[in-house]
């Protein structure tokens, strides 16, 4: 019972081939410019011959990417920790203790999301400034972790509303204290949307922009983005370098995409659907 | 765009599920002192946030160079200047093409994708991953490799033209082809979180209405209209909202493909901030500006959220 305005599945494969097609096209553009010295001129549709990693060199030594990542890295996962715990903390009594007072914090906690990091750079640079934590991790990772912490607060506040509240009521049967309970009880519940909350904020994290490449101007300090912005931007007349640097910032996300795909794109999902 | 969920921050009471509220018998379990547990966060919040926002809006109305220790106050000086500036309205008029034209692109694309992969078993799962890979890279690198495609010299896109016998062009020196080429680029990256919201739509509406319908002799055109479309509302919702504030807020590939030029004609609000302060070291204007992206976000936010009202998709 074919329908005869039912777009045919040669179509559809043709359609989404090239789509997929089209999205693969910058990394391979990528991979062959960076593959070919500053002297080859051929087209960056044609793979050249034999691979030339002078330009991954440059990009390490004169770029200091492998110092950007192991910034990034640090950077990823002390400021991931920190929403998910803080994310924890500030989520436990907004979903149990359902008062006025509360349903306010909250509430001014969750419009917290929608200002731009650009909408307060001046003011947030010159606070910075003031407080010595320009080019500095810590300076950034405080940046990262408020940027990232309404939104881990209402992802978890969500899901622990709608966790059982028998089994805590056994704890303090029991004898419980607040503090007990958050870690013995309520913690190990929180898997699935610690989860989502890891996956967005160290995902955004990592690849920061916008506030990192005014916070961050030394070659020690600074993380992925910035670095290699910076690099692509020096070397106008070596793209080579720069699509290789590129390519050395994304292997560590594309790693992890690669193992954990399912659980990032339902991770992120779930942040935007909620 | 950067990846930023937009959970309507309106409606809060709809949160709070009947029956759950603090009554006599929880209180017990969940003593007053459990409220000490928010307090770290609220520090970092008002120091990091709220100080922030308030003396941003006290610094645009100074004439403060940034880093000298005088300021004069002038008033509202710094936003009636806004109206005047070229270069403002310039960025104000891209960044509304930005946030709209990605949109567009991305609800037309995404929703297309989604239906004809929700249909296909083979490969689908493979499709979707490499269509929403972009999506986990960092727009600066993006942009990078975009820009291997639009440059003059050995650009992917003038090698093709010259195969053709065309003359090369240079496509980013062009104010109107550089801000096309950044709602393409943007809108390539994040059509995968459109396309899976419209998938986890897609996977909510029962096949017992197509069945029905394709009984009644219901054409596929007829059922998409009368049956998806209509379901998918919440998906509609969800999607522009997310799409159209990320766009809004566009920063990272405009610094990298153009910088905001040529001249200063491809310019969001968000780069013409940095340039602005640091640029044209005019920390008070550019506070300014600030406090207007600020309140455009924020209003559109406001009227989204009740123009469309938005109820939510299950994954």
């Amino acid at each position: 019972m074919k329908n005869a305005a039912t777009p045919s599945k040669a179509l559809i494969y043709a359609g989404l081939g090239f789509i997929a097609l089209l999205q693969l096209l910058p990394f391979y553009f990528g991979l062959t410019t960076a593959s070919k010295p500053k002297t080859d001129l051929s087209s960056p549709w044609v793979f050249p011959g034999e691979i030339h990693w002078a330009n991954f060199q440059t990009a390490m030594q004169q770029g200091h990417i492998l110092q950007a990542i192991g910034n990034s890295a640090l950077v990823t996962v002390v400021s991931t920790v920190l929403v998910c715990v803080l994310g924890a903390f500030t989520a436990y009594p907004l979903a149990r203790r359902i008062t006025r007072g509360n349903q306010l914090v909250y509430a001014c906690i969750i419009s917290l999301i929608m200002i731009p990091p650009l909408s307060v750079l001046v003011p947030l640079y010159t606070l910075m400034k003031d407080l010595g934590g320009l080019n500095t991790h810590w300076g950034i990772i405080v940046l990262m972790v408020t940027g990232n912490l309404p939104l881990a607060v209402f992802l978890y506040t969500a899901f622990m509303r709608s966790l059982p509240v028998s089994i805590e009521e056994a704890a303090t049967v029991d004898g419980a204290g607040p503090l007990q309970m958050l870690f013995r009880i309520v913690f190990p519940m929180l898997r699935p949307v610690t989860a989502t909350v890891a996956i967005l904020a160290g995902v955004g994290i990592w690849n920061e922009f916008a506030l990192s490449t005014y916070f961050l101007r030394t070659d020690e300090t600074r993380t992925i983005a910035p670095a290699v912005a910076g690099f692509f931007a020096s070397q106008g007349s070596n793209p080579g370098a720069a699509a290789a640097a590129s390519l050395l910032s994304v292997v560590p996300v594309l790693l992890a995409y690669l193992f954990l795909q399912r659980s990032f794109i339902k991770g992120m999902v779930a942040g935007s659907l909620k | 765009m950067t990846v930023t969920p937009t959970p309507d921050p309106t409606d809060t009471v709809a949160v709070v599920a009947p029956g759950r509220r603090l009554n006599s018998a929880t209180r017990g379990i969940f003593p007053r002192r459990l409220n000490w547990f928010y307090v770290p966060a609220l520090v970092l919040f008002a120091v990091f946030s709220i100080y922030p926002l308030i003396s941003g809006v006290s610094l645009s109305l100074t004439n403060w160079n940034g880093y000298s220790r005088s300021r004069a106050f002038v008033g509202f000086d710094n936003y009636l200047r806004l109206l005047d500036d070229e270069v403002f309205r310039t960025a104000m008029v891209n960044t509304l093409i930005y946030g709209v034209g990605s949109t567009l692109i991305q609800q037309v694309l995404g929703l297309g994708l989604a239906v004809v992969l929700d249909r296909i078993a083979r490969g689908s799962s493979l499709l979707r991953a490499v269509i929403y890979l972009p999506v986990m890279v960092s727009p600066v690198v993006l942009g990078t490799m975009y820009y291997l495609i639009f440059r003059y010299n050995n650009g992917a896109l003038n090698d093709v033209r010259a195969l053709f016998g065309g003359e090369q062009v240079a496509w980013l020196a062009d104010a109107g082809v550089g801000i096309a080429v950044i709602v393409i680029v943007n809108s390539l990256q994040f059509v995968g979180i459109s396309m899976v919201i419209y998938l986890a739509g897609l996977q909510g509406v029962p096949t017992e209405y197509y069945e029905a319908a394709q009984l009644d002799g219901a054409t596929w055109w007829q059922r998409f209209r009368s049956i998806t479309v209509p379901l998918l509302q919440p998906a509609f919702a969800t999607s522009i909202v997310l799409n159209l504030i990320g766009g809004l807020k566009l920063f990272d590939v405009v610094q990298v493909l153009t910088g905001g030029g040529p001249g200063q004609s491809t310019h969001s609000v968000s780069t013409l901030i940095g340039e602005t302060y640091f640029s044209n070291q005019a920390a008070g204007y550019s506070a300014a500006i600030g406090v207007v992206l600020f309140v455009l976000i924020v209003a559109v936010t406001f009227v989204l959220n009740s123009l469309l009202n938005r109820k939510r998709v299950e994954l």
